[in-house]
């Protein structure tokens, strides 16, 4: 049974027609910087610091499916990885938060660089079953070690004081971190998409054969984003256990792998707003409907198929169609 | 009874013999369940090009099938065992025809994501209705009891088990590869197009790939309600397993994927009896290894 050629079908990620007004993407970018500042004033920090933990996790993942077309079914892995060795730093080592979080970062830079080697020797859809088996893997390891602390997670993680000085208790000097770190990631994924790095990863995705045929060392491009990807959404998780104290099961099993890719699905593949609104409206989602208990899992996977079936560009795809601009 | 030892290479780590059958008969039954699992997976990604995430609810669904046909319409497990996967697969066929069959042409990891979809539906559904402990499905009477086979004691419900999966297994490997039917499946996996210019129903043959599959992992949901309990989240631990398994065999053999599916349940019984540690990953590790040495599969071609 050979693989089918691909026919030449309409790509749902590939650019919208027009970007004459790419300054489009400068003003959301502003709106949304001038909204993450408002909004804690408003609204409850803590959840906007999860909702942001969520988006660098998905923009990281998006940075894979989005601009490479490789669908890693298993980025809990690094997120929640990332999640523990940032906890374990800050509550064993008594590291400050900055150490802990970069700690837990590179802890994911490497598992990244690890399980990419081996992911990307495979194609398409098998690359999505290695991943996840690869991230069950590490689950099972977390599972059984002693430092993660096995069901129980690593609880009371201590925030700490900011380079030994400013202390993260106070929730507004945390949502500055977070938000520091948010926007430090996000505004690398952009830099990245547009390099000309970016736009070799473009051509793999579009058409992989021709981008060999032009010289370029795919699998050596493919492992570099696939190791970006897993270090950003092991900051994400590293943040996360920081700003929650709490590193659990809970982010390295595999309902946290499939959750980013509804995030990013919602928003729109490919997008690079995207994932941001995606997360936002999961997490909303997810907190308005808490007291439906297992119907949450029946209408995420409700949206999973309206969203393949219907809506295959997601809110920011759908609406930088329509405007024919690129978001 | 005697005494199995490992080379003192190994640790050199010594198991009466009964605890080290009981554990190779316990893999061949895993192996079993890996083995017609990663079988529909491959009937049904050479047909629909589609990895069927949902592969795990769907062999769940039918553990349910039989506990519910028992438990409200009295019907044994020989009637379930032929109801259940009949019921699930028209499932299947439902499925295929209102969702699938609008992906056809677009990449492969749209149909993932779908049935990923699907799988948290039925998961979430069947934790709604029954919770998330298992609910007990005894042996039917027939085949309780079992034997001692001097070094070793065989419960006749296991036996029966691994008899039925192989035979299972290689009936299915012969109607697609011997038959005139598995002929026409096969030509229709290679060129659809050409195929339907000889008057084959092409999308009817993909519908009821996609049920005989789905039905397929009914059947191993069935024989495998009496040995672990029904419950809900019984296929999405098994899927990810056998993922690996499908990764190591390569999906474009299917005596390949029954072989490697028995193999690998065998692989990870012996590592329960001497690492017992590792008898969660070994699969993964297997893949792993698989994957730096012959990037393909042990059965797969290069695409």
């Amino acid at each position: 049974m050979e693989q089918r050629v691909a026919e030449p079908v309409e790509s749902p990620i590939a650019a919208p027609p027009s970007a004459a007004r790419s300054n489009a993407a400068t003003i959301l970018f502003v709106i949304m910087v001038a909204g993450l500042v408002v909004a804690p004033f408003v609204t409850y920090p803590l959840f906007l610091m999860q909702v942001m933990c969520f988006a660098l996790f998905a923009c990281a993942f998006n940075l894979l499916i989005g601009y490479v077309g490789l669908l890693s079914f298993g980025h809990a892995l690094y997120f929640g990885w990332g999640s523990y060795l940032s906890a374990y730093a800050a509550k064993a080592w008594g590291l400050t938060p900055e150490l802990a979080i970069l700690a837990g970062t590179a802890t994911a830079a490497l598992l990244g660089l690890l399980a990419g080697s081996l992911a990307i020797r495979r194609q398409g859809i098998y690359f999505a079953m290695i991943t996840l088996a690869l991230a069950q893997m590490m689950f099972f390891f977390a599972l059984q070690a002693k430092f993660t602390g096995g069901e129980d997670g690593i609880q009371a993680v201590p925030r700490g004081h900011l380079f030994g000085l400013i202390d993260l208790k106070n929730e507004m000097a945390m949502y500055v971190v977070v938000l520091v770190i948010f926007l430090a990631g996000f505004l690398s994924i952009y830099r990245i998409v547009h390099s000309p790095f970016g736009e070799v990863l473009k051509a793999i995705r579009e058409n992989e054969q021709r981008a060999i045929s032009l010289g370029y060392k795919t699998d050596r491009y493919k492992l570099v984003a696939f190791v970006l990807s897993a270090t950003l959404a092991g900051a994400a998780g590293a943040t996360k256990a920081i700003v929650l104290q709490l590193a659990s099961l809970t982010d390295v099993n595999w309902p946290m792998s499939g959750e980013v890719v509804l995030m990013t699905l919602v928003g729109g593949l490919g997008t690079i707003f995207g994932p941001i609104v995606g997360s936002f409206v999961i997490l909303v989602m997810q907190y308005k409907l808490a007291a439906l208990g297992e119907w949450v899992l029946v209408i995420q996977g409700v949206i999973f198929v309206a969203c393949v079936l219907l809506f295959r560009r997601g809110v920011i795809g759908e609406l930088a169609h329509k405007l024919r601009i690129r978001l | 009874m005697f005494e199995i030892c490992l080379p003192v290479i190994l640790g050199g780590k010594c198991i009466p013999s009964t605890a080290l059958f009981g554990q190779l008969l316990i893999g061949l039954i895993n192996g079993s369940f890996y083995a017609l699992l990663s079988l529909g997976l491959a009937v049904i990604f050479g047909m629909l090009n589609i990895i069927n995430f949902s592969h795990g609810a769907q062999y769940m669904m039918g553990a349910f099938a039989a506990y519910l046909l028992l438990q409200f319409s009295g019907m044994n497990y020989w009637v379930a065992l032929i109801v259940a996967p009949i019921l699930v697969g028209v499932t299947g066929v439902l499925i295929e025809r209102l969702l699938l069959q609008w992906l056809y042409k677009l990449d492969h990891l749209y149909g993932l994501l779908l049935t990923f979809g699907l799988a948290l539906i039925i998961e979430g559904v069947a934790r709604h209705y029954f919770g998330s402990a298992g609910l007990p499905y005894t042996v039917p009477e027939s085949l309780q009891g079992g034997r001692n086979l001097g070094f070793m004691f065989l419960p006749n419900y296991r036996a029966w088990v691994i008899v039925a999966s192989a035979t299972v297994c290689f009936a299915t490997w012969f109607v697609i590869e011997r038959t005139r039917l598995g002929a026409y499946l096969r030509a229709a996996t290679e060129n659809p197009a050409l195929v339907r210019a000889f008057g084959i129903n092409v999308p009817r043959m993909i519908t009821l790939t996609y049920g005989f599959g789905v039905a397929l992992a009914a059947f191993a949901g069935v024989m495998a309600a009496p040995i672990y309990n029904v419950s809900p989240q019984m296929g999405s631990e098994l899927i990810i397993v056998v993922f690996a398994v499908v990764v190591i065999g390569g999906m474009g053999s299917i005596l390949g994927a029954i072989l490697t599916g028995f193999g690998l349940g065998v692989v990870e019984g012996l590592t329960k009896v001497f690492f017992p540690e590792a008898s969660n990953t070994v699969i993964f590790v297997i893949m792993a290894i698989v994957l730096l040495v012959r990037p393909a599969g042990l059965f797969g071609r290069r695409a």
